[in-house]
């Protein structure tokens, strides 16, 4: 090693390296960074030692501390889960009237409801609950099966035809059309006297003609006056609310082959606690009654 | 002149922060002012125990606000998002008002700044007022300033770590009394206290103590100087700040120079010295190792502790006191030139100085102006988005709205909640079947906000436009004449086409 060369100008010691006569100053580093730098490698040391840090072939290795991400998520999930506790088993226990009269009890299943429908149920409601056509809206207040808390339990827990559950809810709606039970003239003269009972426009010859058609075909279910029957999920004829559209064409459509929804059981899937706040989230919607 | 004053000593004190004298490499040298006594010295002194006594008392005066708020009169409220001020209580949505004080205190700093000078620095800094007071326990345990440098120079004995010890101990005592004053402004001073002795209080009340510890016994007791010289940005934006007019310390060369000390005079009889002594008492004294006969420097934070060390010596030699003094510029430049009588009080009166005054007196009035005409009262509304709008089957539309209803004083109240701006529409609570076109009552408790999901439906047959606007208004049902009255707007939804179709 050469000997240490000092610039005349500032003092400072070169590095020795010399580029057209024009050396470069070896100036030193300050002494805080210099320390600030020696305190990083050890605290890098002591972090390789603690945490998980160095990738090998199967995983990486697993540090002193048994730290890792997986099980830091496990940990806050059971600190969450319980936290919820004392709610939930007070949820699984009480019965919809009187979770609905402790009001922290009912605010606590309608927001515990209105996350658990975001993961089971806006699939097919949508994430607003405002369903599309042939899935209902949740929001309104027409329920063909029933909008009461017990009642939307009772769908909730057994579903829609859906055959795996025995006490699941059904009906069926005889396909006039396809199985040549009426003629189309006959559909349409029914249509007409549906759109008459909606208060829609409609043709009132065929209505006349269609009345005695629906009190013989139609009333069984969807009762004498339109108003429909919630035993058998026989939608209300005399609203506004349609689920499967309610122009002419689509009630022709929907008489000549019905459309049936299936909505599956929860009853097995979910705990006592979850369906209990998805009802009182979905009767919480504005529609409840 | 011939003359030599008894009793003043030359003092071997050099100015450390010498610009020429400072590398940008060479490590710190530690300062080791002198005691001095004077006007300033005293002022100091009182303007360090009134800035102490109001942070340290400040969390402990109590405020009576009724049952339903802390009794604590000033209060940092995070957890409920509350800052009470003895008689003003602020929600986070008032925030301006700390905004605007700040403004404030800005445009203050101006003004005094252009006035007089760097006094902020000099006085009521938080580095100043802690480091004198870290002086003061130096001081006393250590000696002043020769015992201080023979001590530094001792090498490491029984006898200096004892010193060392006993030093450092106080200071980490005042240190954590400084970061432990500091939490009771954000939770009931009494209880936290309890709390925080019995070791029952939140991590982040130990955590910000330890921080607050640690950066006053640094700040305060090691760095120092440094702070105001390298950390802070305050001495490089004064000098957009000083003008001719402003006060600042000025050696007053004009009359100082030559300089000449005792031995100088004896020796060199025949020439005309100035009256600086060069007695380097200014120097010595100075906590920011500067030479102010070198004139203003960006390390002087005018603490005028060498005026007060020059006019001691002043008044000993018998010479006029004021060798070094608060002047402006304009101030010597017209003694320099001799057109000035020396006693003359500096303008103070000119239009930056109006300026200043008028910002913050107009921002100041325009905020008390806020305080007594703010509302106690306010209503947010938010309408759904998911859906929008929702048909319902007798052909009625529905909209829903989540109505918060802030009650900002401190006592339950009922406000009536109505709609106005859209006929035939009705209102309904959700899970209520009471239906109502003139108004619901909500109970609001003190100091709260109520969060409440209201249904708004009506026939979308009398609405010409598929968005229409109309307002809820809460008003308090008992609030009489001037009763409180808040109004907000929002939008009804209609679907784009009437009918069944989709």
């Amino acid at each position: 090693m050469a000997a240490k060369h000092i610039d005349e100008v500032s003092g400072t010691e070169t590095t020795g390296h010399e580029w057209d006569g024009i050396r470069e100053l070896n100036t030193p580093l300050p002494h805080w960074w210099v320390l600030t730098f020696y305190a990083c490698i050890v605290f890098a040391i002591g972090y390789v030692i603690a945490y998980p840090a160095i990738p090998l072939i199967h995983g990486a290795t697993s540090g002193v501390l048994g730290w890792s991400s997986r099980g830091a998520l496990q940990q806050s999930l059971a600190a969450a889960q319980a936290a919820q506790a004392g709610e939930v088993t007070k949820l699984t226990k009480l019965s919809l009237a009187e979770i609905k009269q402790n009001q922290a009890l009912d605010q606590f299943a309608i927001a515990g409801g209105r996350s658990a429908f975001k993961v089971y149920c806006s699939q097919c409601h949508g994430s607003g609950a405002e369903g599309a056509k042939g899935y209902p809206n949740l929001n309104d207040d027409d329920w063909l099966w029933g909008g009461t808390p017990e009642a939307i339990m009772q769908t909730i827990t057994h579903g829609i035809r859906y055959t795996a559950d025995p006490d699941t809810r059904d009906s069926q709606m005889p396909s006039f059309g396809a199985d040549q039970i009426l003629t189309h003239e006959q559909i349409v003269q029914v249509v007409n006297y549906v759109l008459e009972l909606s208060g829609q426009k409609h043709d009132a010859a065929a209505a006349t003609a269609g009345k005695a058609l629906f009190a013989d075909n139609c009333a069984a279910c969807h009762g004498a006056n339109g108003k429909g029957n919630r035993d058998l999920g026989a939608p209300n004829l005399t609203d506004q609310i349609w689920l499967y559209s309610g122009t002419e064409k689509a009630i022709i459509a929907q008489i000549t082959k019905p459309r049936h929804g299936v909505m599956p059981a929860w009853g097995g899937k979910l705990s006592v606690a979850t369906i209990k706040e998805l009802t009182l989230f979905v009767h919480s919607l504005g529609g409840g009654e | 002149m011939t003359t030599v004053y008894k009793d003043v000593d030359r003092i071997e004190a050099d100015a450390v922060n010498k610009p020429e004298q400072r590398s940008l490499y060479a490590a710190r040298v530690k300062v080791h002012p002198k005691r001095t006594h004077g006007t300033f010295r005293t002022l100091k002194w009182w303007v360090m125990a009134i800035t102490l006594t109001i942070y340290y008392v400040t969390p402990w005066l109590r405020w009576d606000r009724g049952d339903f708020a802390p009794h604590q009169a000033v209060l940092v409220d995070l957890a409920t998002r509350r800052f009470y001020f003895f008689f003003i209580e602020i929600w986070p949505q008032e925030f301006y008002f700390v905004g605007g004080l700040l403004v404030m205190a800005g445009v203050g700093l101006f003004l005094i700044t252009s006035t007089v000078g760097r006094a902020w620095c000099g006085y009521t800094c938080p580095q100043t007022v802690w480091t004198d007071l870290f002086l003061v326990i130096e001081r006393f345990v250590e000696g002043d300033r020769n015992a201080r440098i023979k001590l530094d120079a001792a090498p490491w004995s029984f006898h200096k770590i004892a010193l060392r010890s006993t030093k450092i101990a106080i200071w980490l005592l005042i240190a954590m009394a400084t970061g432990g004053a500091w939490i009771f402004y954000f939770a009931d001073a009494p209880t936290l206290a309890y709390n925080f002795f019995t070791l029952n209080a939140a991590p982040v009340a130990y955590s910000t103590v330890a921080v607050l510890t640690g950066t006053t016994f640094i700040f305060a007791g090691f760095m120092r100087e440094q702070v105001c010289t390298y950390m802070c940005p305050w001495p490089r934006i004064q000098s957009a700040m000083l003008d001719e007019h402003s006060l600042v310390v000025t050696y007053n060369d004009w009359r100082g120079e030559p300089r000449g000390s005792q031995r100088d005079r004896r020796q060199h009889g025949e020439t005309t010295y100035g009256d600086c002594i060069d007695c380097n008492l200014c120097v010595a004294v100075c906590p920011e190792g500067i030479d102010i006969r070198d004139g203003q420097q960006l390390e002087c934070i005018t603490c005028a502790l060498c005026i007060d060390a020059c006019n001691s010596v002043m008044e000993k030699i018998g010479k006029p006191r004021g060798l070094i003094s608060y002047s402006t510029l304009s101030d010597y430049t017209a003694h320099e030139a001799g057109t000035r009588d020396p006693d003359q009080w500096p303008s103070f009166i000119r239009p930056r100085t109006f300026i200043y005054i008028f910002v913050w007196g107009m921002i100041g009035i325009g905020l008390l102006v806020l305080l007594v005409m703010r509302d106690r009262l306010d209503v947010n509304v938010l309408h759904d988005r998911n859906p929008l709008y929702v048909q319902l089957s007798d052909g009625n539309i529905s909209n829903g709205y989540s109505v918060k209803i802030l009650n900002k004083r401190t006592e339950p109240r009922t406000f009536r909640l109505s709609i106005e701006g859209l006929p035939g529409a009705v209102m309904y609570l959700a899970g209520s079947t009471k239906e109502s076109n003139t108004g619901l009552n909500i109970d609001v408790g003190a100091d709260r906000v109520r969060d409440i999901k209201v249904y708004v439906k009506m026939d979308p047959k009398r609405l010409k436009h598929r968005e229409t606007d109309f307002r809820f208004v809460a008003v308090d049902i008992n609030g009489g004449k001037s009763a409180d009255r808040a109004l907000t707007v929002a939008h009804f939804q209609r679907p784009p086409k009437q009918g069944n179709e989709e």
